[in-house]
């Protein structure tokens, strides 16, 4: 079975929409949604009914910081552009929409897989993954799983553990399967779908193969310079735009 | 996941299990039959036993990994893989031919065969570090010479792939590979370096031109470490017969600090194959170690040893290009040289890690029309030496990044094009006729030729005059 994982698509309609195209052409039969639907970009109401469809035919969800902020208000960590594309994105969404992201779990597991938004420890302290540590932390929490699959982050990494005390970082290619034994244990950050930050504007995404026991980083060329448009047509600030067309 | 180990005659996934041929601290290989794949196979299954060590599960799984995503006559060719959760094993080519090692033993070597198996070393070491990989264990055991002089790397278990999580990051405390190859890098645990693999060429080198071995075999930490600051003695203090040149290239290799070494097995390859275009240096003409302050300075830099380079291997490799410059020295074209150069100007700045070679074709002298042919035959290829020499002077290249090579041939597009898979030229840059010669065109010019059947890539140059 191939499973596609996304992570941060923050209303970025058609990064989304590329990448499902993208996975459904590499065979994709399922999807997991890895938190932050909403947030900095001009599409949150499409979104969410998209990933909607897609959890109604058995998609794993988990809840992002930014979903929860566009329920439940300001998060204190967030910086000023990213609290007015909150305010903004509440004043857009509906009720059924509303309901659907306060019924999104902060952690699903599933088989030796675990999925969460930031870190498996503490999901809801919103920690970045951002070093060895921090991934030693949520897989520690995540005990008995072999796979960590997460966001938050927005730069695609892999970490996996030896016999070594901490687990190593690498930095995956693009469209390379790599074999991820289930006799180790994996963390992966699959990227940012909708906001990519590593100075490349491709949307990211990852893809599961379960039978191979491979996953495979992907990156998808998507229009962001229409989704970039919306972003300034819909009087959000102009800074969210510009990062789209510079990838950072 | 299991232990024991097969018997001669079982069957695994189709593989009929054939005699034991070897027999080692991490596994054991058998000769298999099965389904047919056209050529001669074997089987390696690591030792998983309680007891063994934890090692062998390790290099497994990287050998698997490697081995599958690597390509061409330099490499084992898979075939396939067993998990380590029921039967761990991987089926590959059989390798025919002599193990470098048989060599080994009858150093020192004369010249001629250093270069003839240095080269077919070089080359198979460039070729896996232009797929990604690192191989970190070249040592003659692991090199197969094909009975078509062909080099063959095998064992793959210490291997590093740009594209896979590297499993033995950080894995095991001490150094892995064998003592007297490795470099100083890896000894410091360092393993996304394809200069490493130079290093160790460097070693072999060394040990066929000699009979010994630049660091011994050192057993201890510490007598490893001491490469990260002293220096071998000179192959010429041992072996007075090697050339000057040589010893410049094996030295070279064995720089200890990485960024002093050659960038690319390629271009080791290529001044084994071009002696008289050597640059050489005090490396060359040495007869004993460097001095004290050179192994202070080394001293200092190994202390902060820790370039921790983001790079992956082939974005290194390719970082350090031959380029070939075709000038046709027979007509003169001003127009068209000063075109060539702007071309080459922007492929190869001085001081840069790129290499460029002048080439020139010339008819070969039996064509001539001489009563003294050897006389006629060397004043011809030193008048086209120095009008390369003159082509070049202006880009104002260091010696060493470039060289001058006269060809006699008599149809210069397959002399240039031998001469380009000969030496692993990365980029040729050719000029092409005025456009007035529409017979040159019709029946296929030189710069036509290369460019359809080039191994790399072309740039053909026309002046706008």
């Amino acid at each position: 079975m191939k499973l596609a994982l996304l992570a941060d698509i923050h209303a970025n309609l058609e990064a989304l929409a590329a990448c499902l195209a993208h996975a459904g052409e590499q065979g994709a039969e399922r999807h997991a949604f890895l938190g932050d639907l909403v947030g900095y970009g001009a599409d949150p109401a499409a979104v969410v009914d998209l990933v909607q469809a897609h959890a109604s035919r058995g998609a794993i969800v988990v809840r992002g910081n930014h979903d929860q902020a566009a329920l439940e208000g300001e998060s204190e960590t967030m910086n000023q552009a990213a609290e007015q594309a909150i305010a903004w994105t509440r004043a857009r969404l509906s009720d059924g929409q509303r309901a659907f992201l306060s019924g999104l779990p902060l952690l699903a597991r599933e088989g030796d897989m675990v999925f969460v938004h930031a870190s498996a420890d503490a999901p809801s302290r919103w920690i970045y993954v951002s070093d060895p540590l921090r991934a030693a932390h949520s897989l520690e929490a995540a005990a008995g799983a072999s796979y960590v699959f997460s966001g938050h982050v927005h730069e695609p990494v892999l970490y996996f553990t030896g016999q070594a005390a901490r687990p190593v970082a690498f930095r995956p290619v693009p469209g390379v399967p790599i074999p991820v034994s289930p006799r180790r244990r994996w963390l992966a950050i699959v990227g940012a779908a909708g906001q990519p930050r590593d100075g490349n504007t491709a949307a990211c995404y990852a893809l599961l193969d379960t039978e191979r026991a491979t996953l495979t980083f992907q990156r998808v060329p998507y229009d962001w310079q229409a989704a970039a448009a919306k972003v300034r047509a819909a009087g959000l600030p102009v800074r969210l735009a510009r990062r789209l067309a510079q990838g950072e | 996941m299991a232990g024991e180990l097969p018997v001669p005659g079982a069957v695994i996934d189709g593989f009929r299990v054939g005699e034991r041929i070897h027999s080692g601290g991490m596994g054991v290989i058998y000769r298999v039959s099965g389904p047919d794949a056209g050529f001669p196979m074997i089987m390696k299954i690591p030792r998983l036993g309680p007891g063994e060590p934890g090692e062998a599960v390790v290099t497994f799984e990287v050998e698997r990994m490697v081995l599958q995503a690597l390509r061409g006559p330099h490499v084992p060719r898979f075939v396939a893989a067993g998990d380590l959760a029921d039967q761990p094993y991987l089926v590959m080519e059989w390798v025919e031919g002599r193990s470098l090692s048989e060599w080994v033993g009858k150093g020192p070597l004369a010249t001629g065969e250093v270069v003839r198996l240095g080269s077919a070393l070089a080359t198979a070491v460039h070729a896996l570090h232009l797929q990604e990989a690192i191989h970190l264990d070249v040592k003659p055991s692991n090199v197969i010479l094909r009975p078509g002089g062909e080099a063959v790397l095998i064992d793959f278990g210490l291997a590093h792939h740009g594209h896979y999580p590297d499993l033995l990051a950080e894995e095991f405390r001490r150094p892995m590979g064998s003592a007297p190859y490795i470099s100083p890098e890896q000894v410091v645990g360092i393993r996304n370096d394809p200069r490493s693999d130079v290093f160790s060429l460097g070693a072999v080198l060394y040990e066929l031109a000699t009979g010994e071995m630049p660091y011994g075999a050192p057993m201890t930490p510490s007598g490893l470490r001491s490469r990260l600051w002293r220096d071998p003695l000179p192959p010429r203090a041992l072996v007075p017969s090697v050339p000057e040149w040589l010893q410049e290239i094996v030295l070279h290799c064995l720089e200890a600090d990485p960024d002093e070494r050659y960038a690319s097995a390629a271009q080791v390859a290529f001044d084994l194959g071009h002696p008289d275009q050597v640059a050489l240096t005090d490396r060359g003409r040495r007869r004993r170690r460097t001095g004290l302050g050179a192994r202070l300075l080394r001293r200092v830099r190994a202390a902060g040893y820790e370039h921790r380079s983001l790079l992956r291997p082939g974005a290194r490799v390719a970082a350090a290009p031959i380029v070939l410059a075709a000038i046709a020295t027979q007509h003169t074209n001003e127009a068209r040289n000063e075109a060539l150069r702007a071309a080459v100007r922007k492929l190869v700045a001085p001081g840069e890690q790129t290499r460029l070679a002048c080439v020139t074709v010339i008819r070969p002298a039996t064509e001539l029309v001489a009563a003294d042919r050897d006389k006629a035959a060397t004043s011809q290829r030193i008048k086209h030496l120095v009008l390369l020499r003159h082509w070049a002077e202006s880009l104002k290249l260091p010696p060493g990044q470039v060289s001058y090579h006269v060809i006699e041939a008599s149809d210069p597009a397959a002399a240039l094009l031998e001469y380009a898979r000969q030496n692993q030229v990365d980029h040729l840059v050719i000029g092409a006729p005025p456009r007035d010669v529409t017979l040159g065109g019709l029946l296929g010019t030189v710069s036509t030729k290369v460019s359809a059947d080039a191994p790399c890539t072309v740039t053909v140059v026309r002046a706008r005059s």
